[in-house]
């Protein structure tokens, strides 16, 4: 996990901290919004992968989440909805030096933007998309977003909404996205070593944060997360660990069959050795982690699924230095003089 | 090469000839011109052609929607269209013939498959009877060849099967073209031998197919004359036939060498601009980078994001896709980015005719934006300008930091005409350098000449700074809802754009530069207005020709170009937007000429209007 090919000169570089990656723009959003937290862990990490803060870049899409690059004291780019994944993409194909995160929401990467998302992820696009999921529309002041419960009553659906809800998980992982984790907005210390690992991946990685909208969705994780129940309501994972939870880590999964089940350690002779371990190159957990959600099941947070392949920048450069080293440089006269030509004389 | 002993032919010479092929969308139609074009070209000879295709890939055999055509015009003096009408057509099908008839003048010369007129495929198109045999046709030179049947013998003995035998006979017609006008059938048979470099049985069928044609208007006796079209005295130096899809690839990759900054095109495709991204994704020794994204806004979202990081950020698209890209070209807008927006029209709305020329888009790459939201916008007249306003369009996005919308349509990019290959030497030096000074860097400090903002790319220490679609102060860069701001950065966005004025070459007048008439065009119907204008001069007439390669800003002179004239006529294969962009800034009345029949113009309906309209003004007031 630590293959920094893009890491930029070995050279000692200045030490940053968190205070180099806080910009001079005041922070606007709502008092006791999640997003603070969610900015105070991404400053906090940056100093992590080794490159200048001028070599990392932050996109954004429209809703309360696309504020946040301006108050990264790195380059920023705050677009239009749900297309920072598309201007991320043409950016780290010109640019594969540059490490480019991208902020977006459960509106702008699921709705308005599902299909750059999915196609960014299928590519393999060495971006990371870090998607704030607090299941309503806030900016535009708390309409049904695509992760919003079935039949919740918002602005837009007084009756209760009848679309069904989406997994971010899942449709990441359709799209075969290399790197696909959860988190919560105010676990700080899980967020921020999952914010590092997603940092550390060479390819698209995918984080799911639960924030909390105190004004428009208030408490739309509560039941899972607050500090009181989320050992109990959550199953942190780990890579070749069994998957254990509990706030005295005596409850874990199991598969029955094909179906996950929850068991208690010790009853019926249930011993560690029962519980599923964690695999992140395994496919079917994958899909298994992304379908299982409170109140059924713990809600799973920490790295569902990290595998390795060639990125799309890097495939894409290749294939260019290839065709020079095939071809040599390319000759414009040559070029233009291609195909069947004659020549004209002079009159006589 | 050997030809079977000649007989006795007269010998014509023609200053210009039109030939337009037709046949199934199967027939190898667009090929067998392709290959006469060539020829014609290599000859020495001016030309000009129109490929005119059905958007299905194989529509029904011997169905009127599955026609495929391909016209040329050949000629020993300079010409700008491919024809107005066909002085031979030839027909490999019924359902040929009749989507063609209409345009072959009475006198035409008639060349017919009549092996394909068998009853199921004159019933497949509504024919009663037979034209070749019910005396209909007898208004024109039918030369009516068992084209089929001829071509199966010459190819006996082959180890091909019946389906490909009847493949080759698109170059029957084309071998008995050749010795019609007297071409060499040496570069064809040449390209048969490399294209089938692997397949040597069907290299010999198609060879074989070629010189039957060839020798069977030797031979036979129904051909009583051929032509001569002499080489054309065009300006001396090396050329190639160019289309104008081609000529676009090669100016962007052009532009990206003089300015050396990497080309980033991000397409999706579609009809008529997909040849563009194949002829890119080719170019990787350039270090072009190409993308097909998943749908328009992102293959302008990709785009939009090279030039972020310093590259020349690319998309290309046609009608349908510039609606998908508003929002997105409102955002390069914005945040001052440049950016090369290709628009090869089609004909519309919606899906429209997506094989078919029209210049309908006009308005909506000026104006089809939320709020003020100009952009430069260029328009090559012919196929081979294409290759030097991408080079122009490229200087004027990377000096003014600005996005530049290249409009061609879908007659200048399958079209196509001889070129004076230039001298990359010869090509201006186009280009910007990237901001890098630290002391006194602010985002949106403009350059005080051009209005440009500072390319200041990510991966510059020191210069960290955020950018986006919301409005900034002026300067700082920083998010504003300042009202007074506002209003100044919605002005300066207008005031960069519109000094680009000065910075243009000012409209130029062919023929009379005052007097009765002048026509105004753009794009692809320069050719026709060209010829148009040349006629009547000859007759006589007070006509001036104006083509505006510059549809924003308008070139400074326009105004005094427009008002030296009684009367201005602005033909356009539209409803009327160049028009109403005249009318509407210069108070003129001038009158439009305006078809959307998906087809070019004729050169003799832009004269004949210009009679017209000169006939009035001589008409005494009532």
């Amino acid at each position: 996990m630590t293959d920094l090919k893009t890491a930029g000169p070995a050279t000692a570089l200045p030490v940053l901290t968190r205070k180099d990656f806080v910009s001079d723009q005041e922070v606007r959003w709502c008092p006791g919004c999640g997003d603070y937290s969610i900015l105070a862990q991404t400053q906090k990490v940056m100093p992590d992968f080794g490159y200048p803060k001028e070599k990392i870049v932050f996109i954004s899409g429209i809703g309360c989440s696309g504020r946040l690059p301006y108050y990264m004291n790195t380059y920023g780019f705050h677009s239009i909805h749900g297309r920072a994944p598309a201007i991320a993409t043409g950016l780290k194909a010109a640019r594969p030096d540059l490490m480019v995160w991208v902020i977006t929401g459960d509106g702008d990467a699921l709705s308005i933007g599902g299909n750059h998302l999915v196609h960014s992820l299928r590519r393999n696009v060495d971006i990371r998309i870090i998607m704030f999921n607090n299941r309503i529309y806030g900016l535009t002041k708390g309409q049904a977003s695509p992760t919003s419960e079935f039949g919740k009553v918002t602005k837009s659906s007084p009756y209760g909404t009848i679309d069904y809800p989406v997994s971010p998980l899942a449709i990441a992982l359709a799209a075969e996205s290399s790197f696909i984790a959860r988190s919560v907005d105010t676990h700080s210390e899980h967020l921020q070593g999952t914010l590092d690992a997603a940092g550390r991946h060479r390819g698209s990685a995918f984080v799911e944060v639960l924030q909390n909208c105190n004004i428009f969705n208030d408490g739309a994780h509560r039941e899972f997360t607050d500090r009181e129940v989320r050992d109990d309501r959550t199953l942190v994972l780990q890579h070749g660990k069994p998957m254990i939870f509990g706030k005295d880590r005596d409850r874990g999964l199991r598969l029955n069959g094909h179906q996950p089940e929850i068991v208690t350690l010790g009853e019926n002779g249930m011993t560690e050795a029962d519980l599923l371990v964690h695999d992140e190159t395994d496919p079917l957990i994958a899909f298994m982690l992304s379908h299982i959600y409170w109140p059924e099941f713990p809600v799973p947070v920490g790295v569902i699924r990290r595998i390795s392949r060639p990125t799309h920048d890097e495939m894409l450069t290749n294939q260019i230095e290839q065709a020079m080293a095939a071809r040599g440089r390319g000759d414009l006269a040559r070029l233009l003089a291609g195909g069947e030509t004659w020549t004209v004389e002079d009159e006589p | 090469m050997t030809i079977a002993s000649g007989r006795p032919t007269e010998e014509r010479q023609l200053e210009r000839v039109t030939i337009r092929f037709a046949g199934d969308s199967g027939d190898g139609m667009q090929l067998t011109g392709t290959q006469f074009t060539r020829t014609a070209a290599v000859f020495g000879n001016d030309i000009s052609t129109y490929p005119d295709f059905p958007a299905e890939i194989r529509a029904p055999a011997g169905s009127l929607p599955g026609v495929s055509g391909f016209q040329l015009s050949f000629s020993s003096t300079h010409i700008h269209t491919p024809g107005d009408a066909p002085d031979v057509l030839v027909a490999m099908n019924p359902a040929a013939l009749k989507a063609n008839l209409g345009d072959l003048p009475a006198g035409g010369a008639l060349v017919v498959n009549e092996d394909a007129f068998t009853p199921a495929n004159l019933n497949k198109v509504g024919y009663a009877s037979n034209p070749l045999a019910d005396g209909s046709l007898s208004a024109y030179s039918l030369f009516s060849i068992p084209v089929s049947t001829l071509n199966a013998r010459a190819l006996e003995g082959l180890e091909m099967t019946n389906r490909q035998v009847d493949l080759t006979k698109n170059f029957f017609a084309l071998g008995l073209m050749f010795w019609l006008y007297e071409r060499s059938m040496a570069g064809t048979i040449a390209w048969i031998d490399e294209k089938f470099s692997k397949r040597p049985v069907i290299a010999e069928g198609n060879k074989r197919a070629l010189k039957a044609g060839y020798n069977f208007g030797e031979t036979t006796e129904i051909f009583h004359e051929r032509y001569i079209v002499p080489p054309a005295r065009l300006q001396p130096g090396r050329y190639r036939n160019i289309t104008g899809n081609e000529a676009t690839a090669l100016g962007m990759v052009a532009a990206s060498q003089l300015a050396d900054r990497p080309l980033f095109y991000g397409s999706y495709p579609i009809t008529p601009a997909s040849d563009i991204l194949h002829s890119l994704a080719g170019y990787k020794s350039f270090g072009v980078k190409t993308f097909q994204a998943e749908d328009e806004i992102a293959a302008i979202g990709a785009a939009i994001g090279a030039s972020y990081g310093g590259a020349m950020g690319m998309t290309g698209t046609s009608g349908p896709g510039v609606a998908l890209k508003s929002e997105a070209l409102g955002l390069a807008i914005m945040v001052e980015l440049p950016l090369m927006l290709i628009d090869v029209q089609r004909a519309g709305p919606s899906t429209g005719m997506p094989t078919k020329t029209e210049q309908g888009d006009l308005l909506q790459v000026l104006f089809g934006r939320n709020s003020e939201s100009p952009i430069v916008v260029v328009a090559p007249a012919t196929p081979a300008e294409c290759f030097s306003y991408a080079i122009e369009g490229w200087r004027i996005a990377l000096k003014y930091m600005t996005p530049v919308a290249f409009m061609s349509d879908a007659f200048l990019a399958n079209g196509s005409e001889p070129w004076l290959i230039p001298d990359p030497t010869s090509l201006p030096k186009i280009g910007v350098e990237n901001r890098t000074e630290k002391a006194g860097f602010f985002p949106y400090l403009r350059d005080p000449e051009t209005l440009a903002r500072p390319w200041a790319v990510p991966g510059t220490p020191g210069l960290e700074h955020r950018i986006g679609g919301l409005e900034k102060s002026d300067v700082l860069g920083n998010v504003s809802y300042d009202p007074d701001n506002h209003h100044r950065m919605q002005l300066l966005r207008q005031a960069k754009i519109a000094g680009i004025a000065n910075d243009i070459p000012p409209l130029d007048v062919y023929g009379a530069d005052e007097g009765d008439l002048l026509i105004l065009g753009w794009g692809s119907t320069f050719g026709a207005i060209r010829s148009a204008v040349e006629r009547l001069r000859a007759k006589g007439h007070a006509v001036g020709h104006a083509h505006l390669r510059y549809l924003n800003p308008l070139p400074a002179n326009t105004e005094d170009v427009l008002r030296a004239y009684r009367r201005v006529l602005i033909p356009e294969l539209n409803l009327g937007q160049l028009l109403m962009l005249i009318r509407a800034r210069y108070l003129i009345d001038a009158i439009g000429y305006n078809r959307v029949r998906g087809k070019p113009f004729r050169i003799v309906e832009i004269e004949a209007e210009a009679v017209r309209l000169m006939a009035e003004l001589r008409e005494p007031v009532r």
